[in-house]
């Protein structure tokens, strides 16, 4: 099986003298939305679990996310106390005891609650809420605000209204994207993660996380922060290890989240699309810290709305075990892994200073490294993008100085052959068959300029920039037609060349190119095509 | 007159700050006539650090106790910090950096002093001479030539000795031309494009004025300009302000040319934004970036509100409209503002950058720069005597210069592989135009140049940047040639800020130093191993 959990566990260096696996949850007995097989400090005993999942909303009580081996620090995560203004439970209370007892290192722990302080309050009232640090041992207690999943939805819908304006203006596209407030709730989840992995790695203390239920931006936060602290978790594999882990494992819901069944609308948001694009906004800041590239995240949000295999179905694993899913369906894992030569990233450096360990973030994390993401929410347009990858490029580059290592080893070795048989004055008839060198050049960068002018004229009314037909650019959130059609979803991967053709029949309209003049009629189609056979 | 006069305090023991990424330095501090040194103890390892005191845009100076901090806002957008012991000492240093950094007059500095090791005086000044490009043009038409018309530099003060014009005009012709034009800035040839057989000219506006006047031989040389071009062939003037400001201008004696007077040519307006407005957005950008506490949504409306990137939007699709009508409508360009010296020379240069792969070289865009801009008469000692950190009234100011470095990043962005210098080509060019021990970019024009002596009693940056050391450093190491029109998107979504200029001080340089390291690093092994190749198959070969 090529994503084990058991041994992802076992790499953070569990169990130990502080950490065991709990089997309490066997059969989703305490908590049917956590996966089965749980971490938990030794001290707390099954009572305790049983006695602190009855004070948390859902059941789900404080497990084990991520231990940092390093300073024995851990990131864990729960839901909601059902504290209300003044209730108590003494096993919660234990509980979070024991967790703070299983970092020798620190006297106390962070309780993030992820929400704004005024939502937690809120719900108070509804006998939920949040820790009071009077009732608690030794916690920090800290909000951080993040906004719930309906806040998140209309923003995204927002955005998305921005993306799709035909030919803003500057002022247009940045004001727009303000006032979507996407860009400031993704760094809301990445200052949350950056904070978590500071007192993890920088102050050495553990840490609970969770928000209401505790697995939407729970699992962002813990997630980000897994990724922040180890290295294991920004290769290939390790990130496909992190998403199992931190979304499906611990019942974050696809079903509902990404609208996979009719049903309820509200439920649906982009959660896990923010932690996508929080990677993304890393892998900007970071070029050489990740080993996988732009394509694999764009890949994996793909599929998780896709429905094509199975491992992003489901709310829970229980449901999941219930529906036999692993039996029955396909792993997208699978998939990737298998063309996993697409999702490298060329200036991977696993042995840099700055990528081995914690990632080093600046002091003050500023606003401006936040970029507009147009890979992603632009994908299907073309024209918008970069025309040439410098990704694809390096990979040819080095794919074909290791095929001419290769040859060259190989000639070598026939060298030696050649000089032995000669030693030996036997006589040879010598192949004069030279190795066929298969070096078409780089591909991706010979054709990768065929691009058409758009229309410069900025006169809307008579040379709209795109034409109607382009109607359906919801896609960027549901699936294709395209993607319906093939198991491999030909989304960045395009050669230049056939975005060049794309840009004619899709974004250059007839008639849409000739500079403004008063009276010009002349057809450029033939023009167009003349220029693109050339 | 004396540097000495101006150094009011020799030295001081100082420590300086140099932002969040960089450790502090401590030693003694000592200006000079064109330097602020700062001297480590003996056993420090950074030997020297050195700061040319013309890159200073501006300097505050705080006393406290007995210690003083100065802080020096750079023209490369440096900020740095210098603590210094004695109040005394404090102010004295301060007030002679003032003196010293605003000095007037060109020949007193730096690059007339400037002496390197390995460079030549007078080397590389001939590089890119318009007789040269002329050369090219005469092998794809011969519908121009080079006139001297302007040997004295009387017709037009802006221009250089030698200007390429149509055949058919004599060179009386162009004198009265010049009189019709502002500044004298009659229409010469920028670029001819030969797959279509069009041209780019630039010049400044028509003096029509109130009374509408006419001008027979201006007339003339458009006219000629169509027939000398492929046949049928019409024109476009590409006015850089808006309709309703070209008008205006009539009544200040400027204005546009009339539709009725130039037959063949059809007038069109991009309005693009100089002077005064453009300074103040590049300082409101450069005062956004610098503010690090700001919420993601105050960054975001600065960001809007300063209008930069919509300068860069527009400058772009000016530049793409003119490149169109050449490659797609066949059709010949004009291109003029009002003095024809700072928007026109955008849209005209990053036209050839679309159109013209041999620009896109590393001494192909040297030249570009050196004829477009330099030789064209943008005047870089105006625009560039501030950046955006400074108190004074701006004058002339400008960043037109950068505006263009942008749009050319921009372009390096969406086609990554097909411009054979990097971002720190841009770099170099943005930090030389500010402040340079080279001579390149002193003075207004050719005739300025001529006067101060430039040519001869200071070095060419071309010839700094082509040492061999500084490659690295500023070439693109993913290049390939690219035959092709290079047709960006202007789109908004397209379009980002330039971390690398205007964040270059605040972010930690190190991871994409260790991502271009990483390139380089790539490429070069790709190199050795197709190098070593041949050797192996020729042994074998002989056996």
């Amino acid at each position: 099986m090529l994503i084990d959990l058991g041994e992802e566990y076992k790499r953070m260096g569990l169990p130990n003298n502080y950490w065991q696996l709990s089997d309490v949850n066997r059969d989703y007995r305490v908590c049917d939305s956590y996966p089965a097989d749980l971490y938990v400090p030794r001290s707390a005993t099954a009572h305790i679990i049983v006695g602190s999942s009855k004070f948390r909303s859902r059941r789900r009580f404080p497990a084990l996310s991520y231990y940092y081996r390093e300073n024995h620090a851990s990131i864990c995560r729960s839901s909601q106390p059902l504290s209300g203004f003044s209730a108590r439970c003494l096993e919660d209370e234990q509980m979070l005891q024991a967790i703070r007892k299983a970092n020798p290192g620190s006297d106390f722990i962070y309780v993030v609650d992820t929400r704004p302080k005024l939502n937690a309050m809120a719900n108070r009232a509804a006998g939920k809420g949040y820790e009071n640090e009077d009732n608690y041992s030794n916690i920090k207690f800290q909000f951080i605000g993040i906004e719930n999943i309906h806040v998140m939805r209309n923003s995204l819908q927002k955005m998305l209204e921005v993306c799709e304006l035909k030919s803003p203006s500057m002022s247009d596209f940045l004001w727009g994207l303000e006032n979507s407030g996407w860009l400031r709730h993704i760094k809301a989840i990445l200052d949350a993660g950056i904070f978590i992995a500071k007192a993890v790695s920088e102050e050495g203390a553990s840490v609970l996380v969770h928000c209401s239920d505790g697995w939407d931006r729970t699992a962002q936060v813990c997630s980000v922060a897994s990724l922040l602290l180890d290295p294991h978790y920004r290769t290939l594999k390790g990130f496909m290890v992190l998403i199992e882990k931190d979304w499906i494992s611990f019942g974050h819901k696809f079903n509902h989240r990404y609208g996979n069944l009719d049903g309820d609308p509200k439920e649906i948001s982009p959660v896990i699309d923010q932690f996508i694009e929080c990677v993304w906004q890393l892998m900007e800041q970071f070029p050489c810290a990740f080993e996988f590239n732009e394509r694999f995240l764009i890949h994996i949000q793909n599929h998780i709305y896709s429905c094509q295999f199975g491992n992003f179905l489901c709310n829970s694993q229980k449901e999941r075990q219930e529906l036999k899913i692993q039996e029955r369906t396909h792993s997208s894992w699978a998939h990737l892994w298998k063309n996993r030569a697409e999702y490298l990233n060329p200036l991977f450096r696993a042995d840099h200073s700055q990528t081995r360990g914690a990632l080093r973030l600046p002091t003050a994390p500023c606003s401006f490294t936040h970029k507009f993401w147009s890979g992603m929410y632009n994908r299907f347009e073309k024209g918008l993008q970069p025309r040439q990858s410098v990704t694809d490029y390096l990979m040819a580059v080095k794919e074909e100085s290791q095929q001419l290592e290769e040859e060259l080893a190989a000639l070598g070795e026939r060298l030696e052959k050649i000089q032995k048989v000669q030693l030996n004055r036997t006589e040879v008839k010598s192949n004069k068959q030279s190795e066929p060198s298969k070096h078409s050049g780089f591909s991706t960068s010979d054709n990768s300029t065929a691009n058409t002018p758009q229309d410069y004229s900025g006169n809307v009314k008579s040379f709209p920039s795109r034409s109607p037909s382009q109607g359906d650019e919801d896609s960027a959130l549901i699936l294709t037609q395209d993607n319906l059609k093939s198991s491999d979803p030909d989304l960045s991967a395009n050669s230049d060349q056939e975005s060049g053709v794309e840009d004619l029949s899709c974004r250059s309209p007839s008639g849409g190119e000739h500079a403004p003049s008063e009276d010009s009629s002349k057809d450029r189609d033939s023009d167009e095509a003349v220029f693109l056979t050339a | 007159m004396e540097f000495s006069e101006l150094i009011r305090t020799g030295q001081a023991q100082a420590e300086l700050l140099r932002g969040p990424e960089a450790p502090p330095l401590r030693g003694t501090l000592c200006v000079t006539g064109h330097h602020l040194l700062l001297s480590p103890g003996p056993q420090a390892t950074p030997d020297l650090w050195l700061l040319l005191l013309r890159s200073v845009d501006s300097i505050e100076k705080r006393v406290a106790g007995d210690c003083g901090t100065i802080t020096l806002r750079c023209k490369d957008l440096r900020v740095l910090q210098l603590d210094i012991e004695g109040v005394e000492a404090t102010l004295n240093i301060a007030r002679s950096i003032e003196a010293l950094s605003s000095l007037e007059s060109v020949i007193t500095s730096f690059p007339f002093f400037y002496r390197p090791k390995g460079l030549r005086l007078g080397d590389a000044w001939h590089f890119h001479p318009p007789e040269r490009y002329y050369k090219r043009v005469a092998r794809e038409t011969n519908a121009w030539r080079l006139s001297e018309a302007n040997e004295d530099f009387s017709l037009c003060p802006s221009y250089p000795r030698a200007v390429i014009v149509p055949r058919a005009v004599n060179d009386d012709a162009l004198a009265l031309t010049a009189r019709f034009r502002q500044g004298g800035r009659f229409p010469v040839l920028s670029y001819h494009h030969a797959p279509s057989r069009t041209v780019l000219l630039r010049s400044s506006q028509p003096l029509i004025g109130p009374q509408k006047r006419r001008c027979a031989e201006d007339e003339a040389l458009l006219r000629a300009v169509l027939a000398g071009s492929r046949p049928g062939a019409r024109g476009f003037i590409v006015d850089t302000r808006s309709a309703q400001t070209a008008k205006q201008a009539r009544m200040t004696g400027g204005g546009t040319e009339a539709k009725a007077a130039y037959p063949g040519w059809k007038r069109l307006h991009r309005p693009l934004e100089r002077g005064r407005p453009l300074q103040e957005s590049f300082v409101h950008l450069v005062e956004a970036c610098g503010d690090l506490e700001q919420s993601m949504d105050h960054w975001l409306s600065r960001l809007a509100g300063c209008r930069w990137l919509a300068h860069v939007k527009e400058a772009l699709s000016t530049a793409c409209l003119a490149a169109q009508g050449m490659e797609r409508e066949g059709a010949c360009i004009l291109v003029h503002g009002a003095e024809g010296t700072d928007s026109t020379l955008v849209v005209t240069s990053l036209a050839q950058l679309i159109l013209d792969p041999s620009s896109r070289t590393m001494a192909g865009f040297q030249e570009l720069v050196e004829r477009e801009w330099i030789q064209a008469g943008h005047p870089f000692q105006l625009r560039c005597a501030h950046s955006a950190f400074s108190h004074a009234r701006p004058k002339h100011e400008a960043p037109t210069f950068l505006l263009f470095l942008d749009c050319v990043w921009q372009l390096g962005r969406q086609f990554p592989l097909s411009l054979e210098f990097g971002e720190g080509m841009l770099l170099a060019l943005f930090d030389h135009a500010y402040a340079s021990p080279f001579g390149t970019f002193l003075c207004n024009s050719e005739q300025e140049r001529c006067l101060c002596e430039v040519r001869t009693r200071t070095h060419s940056l071309w010839s700094g940047l082509n040492q061999l050391k500084e490659q690295r450093k500023l070439r693109n190491p993913l290049y390939v040639p690219n035959p092709l029109a290079l047709w960006p998107s202007v789109e908004p979504q397209s379009l980002r800020l330039w971390q690398g200029l205007f964040l270059r001080w605040t972010r930690p340089p190190e991871p994409s130093e260790a991502a271009w390291e990483k390139v380089w690093q790539i490429v070069t092994d790709q190199e050795k191993t197709e190098g070593s190749q041949p050797t192996v198959s020729a042994s074998e070969l002989q056996l």
